[in-house]
């Protein structure tokens, strides 16, 4: 059987070249995604900025756009947003909170019921008053600030400094282009919004991580290589790997888009265009950043030499690569390929 | 890589067994496992997904103690504490009672009478707040030189009345929301001014709303005279005319000595729905006594400080029940005594959120989230077979037990699927594979690289492990992060996605290797055949 293979093989993308292209084009994206969040602005939904939500269904026929907006506007309830999605019987009545306070919100909501009642059944009512959509705000704002510096605690006790600097820089970066992209689709941004903002930071980071797994391997594999060389060696190594997870990913997110209704729809786009973005990350921001953060290899190698030494008894997965063994001479610049043959000559004396 | 500890592979197979059995009940159709269930004994009565509001129709309405209300309330019950007092003293006072936003304030010009009532106010602190022992006082009391006294309801005041009227709020609830008769309604604090209520599977989520809005205080109070002191009288609106019917401060009888009420008709009259309700011992003697010396006045019956009706005392009322009209329809007259069976709130509760989905648009929505967890999975499916043949196979199958594991979780867990939750497990279809291909693809490299397929196979799961546990830890931090600041549906989402990440690191790492060493010691192949 002829397997599919989508990620060409055997890659030599030289990637940190690209890094004075990636920085400045990055960079601008970010400012684009902050300028547009200030000017532009989010298309809160009412978990944030409060409001009302009903769903309608015409008991027979299709639902009627404009008459729901006459119906509405004649009721008095400020700016009333009607939208029409998916089954045409199907139409959304949304308008913002109501002046005087919560009891205000559920008189606004009879109203109307009384205007719509005898065509629409209500299918769906959402209602979230002015203090417990403030609270939403924070617990949203706490949660996506909380996460990031816990991951940088993990990434700290796990890898060297440079490389929980690397991964944070790149999540944040995910997280401003994330927010930019909600800003220029005027995407509702609710909950669900929250919850697709710290699933991208958790995917971003898994990508950031297994470029990363990769680099400190071979900064310990390959002594002697200059930074760039070995970092764009360990990217196309795990390249295969990331082409064909975003893929399945995205596969998955695909069925949600078009199958998985109204409700989740927001979640699902705003996911895709994040596993975008942190696959792209992941190799042109967090890496290179490595070298500007200023990891050299002899220095970081002298370290690591010096650890295994102290912990030769100890059995973890990467004490079992110890390399310590092997003829500390660097293969030929040019080619990462001579390092593979050093690899396989120590399969062949290894017992299985 | 070859051996493989004999119970290793069993408690796998074990695992995945129990996990199709403890999912199975789930995914009968409601009338056959009303079938299984009445096969089983009692104690094995097997649990299933319990599904959201969002999936299932319901309603979720959190109510809060209106604080406005609660001081305003705390602000009179003081004014009339210290009242008594200053009676009690027989202390004059210049002026009247003021009373300002948190409490009142007396002037007294003679010293000799300040330091006979200071004792006294202050000794209010523990009439006003018996559970507050130690803590920071619930009221202020201060005197200034020139005679002026100022009583006012502290901060910890208000915290503390408002947290145990939402306890007692809690109560009254349960007993109303049981009336309606729904399954498995949820009522819980929220904090320390809030009652969340859930109720699933709700016809009508109207009529919730109506008996959860309204606090239900009922008084019997006679209608003013012309000639009455104006202190003593109070304007009330009235629900079925226009305009305001002034009522003596004073009341009667109160709610809480009502023992019963129930819906009925009027039997004398027009057949009209009315509220037939019976008083016990304390209402019955106090109804009786006033309606005896008052013969022939009017009296009011107040909801919620408007008036339903002001019936003519004919004759003295001393059997103990009686009947409120106020051309209600049957609907109302039903709510109305549900609230007078289910008790008064103590406070005035209001909606701050309200999220209710009809039981049509939640089967929509399951509907639409298997859809899109078949097509995705099918996909993903077809993608890793077309990728990576025969291993493909093996993490399909460690797939489906994947799936299988996060519904188990969910069951055993007794947690909520929810919409986000679908997604959650759709989403994790996708990831769950990544730890595949993260050992699938390290082998490849290592055969590349000159490695026998033994070695291959070896180095790719033991060197892919470490990065696995890693990215999964990540992704898990993200999950309960959300967990612990989400709430309803979105907590659905990270439940879904963290046992998604649990199960990863058994189904595609564990089970993959084993299914991956059997078939070598069986096909010993002289290829890799990815």
């Amino acid at each position: 059987m002829k397997l599919l293979r989508l990620a060409p093989e055997n890659t030599k993308f030289p990637f940190m070249r690209f890094r004075r292209v990636s920085y400045p084009f990055s960079a601008l994206l970010s400012l684009i995604a902050v300028a547009l969040f200030v000017f532009k602005g989010m298309n809160f939904g009412i978990d944030f900025a409060g409001g009302t939500v009903i769903e309608l269904r015409a008991k027979s026929g299709a639902a009627e756009v404009g008459t729901l907006r006459t119906l509405g506007e004649g009721l008095q309830l400020g700016e009333i947003e009607v939208q029409a999605f998916g089954n045409p019987a199907d139409a959304t009545l949304r308008f913002g909170l109501q002046p005087g306070g919560d009891v205000a919100q559920q008189a606004a909501v009879e109203r109307v019921r009384g205007a719509v009642g005898g065509y629409y059944d209500l299918r769906r009512v959402e209602v979230v008053g002015p203090r417990v959509s403030n609270e939403l705000v924070q617990s949203g704002t706490l949660g996506v600030v909380l996460s990031i510096i816990a991951v940088l605690t993990y990434l700290w006790f796990r890898f060297e400094w440079q490389f929980a600097i690397g991964a944070v820089i790149a999540t944040m970066h995910d997280l401003l282009l994330t927010v930019g992209f909600f800003s220029i689709t005027q995407l509702e941004f609710n909950t669900t919004s929250i919850a697709a903002i710290l699933t991208i930071v958790g995917y971003s980071l898994n990508e950031t991580v297994v470029v990363l797994d990769r680099i400190r391997e071979n900064m310990r594999k390959y002594k002697k290589l200059p930074t760039a060389q070995m970092v764009d060696m360990s990217i196309n190594a795990v390249l295969p790997r990331t082409i064909m997870t975003a893929t399945t990913v995205m596969l998955a997110l695909f069925a949600l888009v078009a199958f998985g209704g109204q409700v989740i729809r927001s979640f699902s786009v705003a996911m895709i265009w994040g596993i975008f973005v942190a696959t792209y990350s992941s190799i042109f921001i967090c890496s290179p950043m490595l070298i500007y953060l200023g990891l050299r290899n002899e220095d970081a190698d002298k370290a690591a030499q010096k650890h295994e030494t102290e912990r030769k008894a100890d059995a973890s997965v990467a004490a079992r690569e110890d390399i310590t063994d092997e003829p500390v001479s660097a293969p030929p610049k040019s080619t990462p390929a001579p390092a593979r043959k050093t690899s396989g000559k120590r399969a062949k004396t290894r017992p299985a | 890589m070859l051996r493989f500890s004999t119970w290793k592979f069993f408690a796998i197979v074990a695992m995945t067994i129990a996990a199709v059995l403890v999912v199975a009940p789930s995914m009968l159709s409601p009338s056959h496992y009303e079938e299984l269930k009445s096969r089983l004994p009692s104690w094995l009565t097997p649990p299933t997904i319990v599904l959201g509001l969002d999936l299932q129709g319901g309603s979720h309405v959190t109510l809060e103690v209106d604080q406005a209300d609660l001081i305003s309330t705390q602000v009179k019950n003081l004014r009339d504490d210290v009242r008594r007092i200053l009676r009690e003293e027989k202390v004059a006072i210049s002026g009247g009672i003021g009373t300002t936003t948190r409490g009142v304030q007396v002037r007294v010009a003679d010293p000799a009478d300040r330091e006979k009532v200071l004792p006294k106010l202050r000794q209010l602190r523990n009439s006003f707040s018996g559970a507050l022992l130690g803590g920071p006082s619930p009221l202020d009391v201060e005197a200034s030189p020139d005679g002026l006294i100022r009583v006012t309801v502290t901060d910890a005041g208000i915290t503390d009345k408002s947290r145990k009227a939402v306890e007692q709020s809690i109560e009254v609830i349960r007993r109303r929301v049981d009336a309606l008769g729904t399954r498995e309604p949820s009522i819980q604090r929220q904090g320390d001014d809030r009652v969340l209520v859930q109720v699933p599977g709700l016809q009508d989520p109207e009529t919730l709303k109506e008996i959860l809005g309204k606090t239900a205080k009922l008084e019997f109070r006679l209608v003013a005279d012309p000639g009455q002191n104006p202190s003593e009288v109070e304007e009330l609106d009235q629900v079925e005319q226009e305009g305001k019917l002034g009522v003596e401060k004073q009341v009667m009888v109160k709610g809480e000595d009502l023992t019963d009420a129930q819906p009925g008709f009027d039997q004398q009259r027009s057949g009209e729905p009315v509220v037939n309700f019976r008083f016990n011992i304390r209402g019955a003697q106090a109804f009786g006594e006033v309606t005896s010396k008052n013969v022939g006045r009017l009296f009011a019956i107040i909801l919620d400080n408007k008036i339903i009706s002001a019936p003519r005392i004919l004759t003295p009322i001393t059997g103990g029940s009686g009947q409120i009209s106020g051309r209600f329809t049957v609907e109302q007259a039903n709510n109305l005594a549900i609230l007078l069976r289910a008790g008064a709130l103590p406070a005035k509760l209001n909606i701050v959120e309200e999220r209710t989905v009809g039981p049509g648009l939640g089967q929509d929505s399951i509907d639409a989230g298997k859809r899109a967890a078949y097509v995705g999975a099918g996909l993903v499916v077809v993608y890793m077979l077309v990728t990576y043949g025969i291993f493909g196979v093996f993490a399909n199958l460690a797939l489906f037990v994947h799936i299988a594991f996060i519904f188990a979780g969910l069951v055993l867990l007794g947690s909520t699927l929810t919409l986000p939750g679908i997604a959650g497990i759709v989403l994790t279809i996708g990831m769950a594979v990544d730890s595949n291909v993260l050992i699938y693809e390290r082998i490849r490299e290592e055969n590349h690289a000159g490695r026998s397929i033994l070695a291959s196979l070896d180095a790719g799961f033991t060197r892919a492990f470490a990065t696995i546990v890693d990215s999964n830890v990540t992704m898990f931090v993200a999950a309960a992060i959300l967990y612990f600041l989400g709430s309803g549906p979105v907590r659905g989402f990270a439940v879904s996605l963290a046992l998604g990440i649990l199960t990863t690191i058994v189904t595609a790492v564990t089970m993959t290797r084993m299914m991956i060493a059997v078939w070598y010691h069986y096909a010993r192949p002289t290829k890799l055949p990815i």
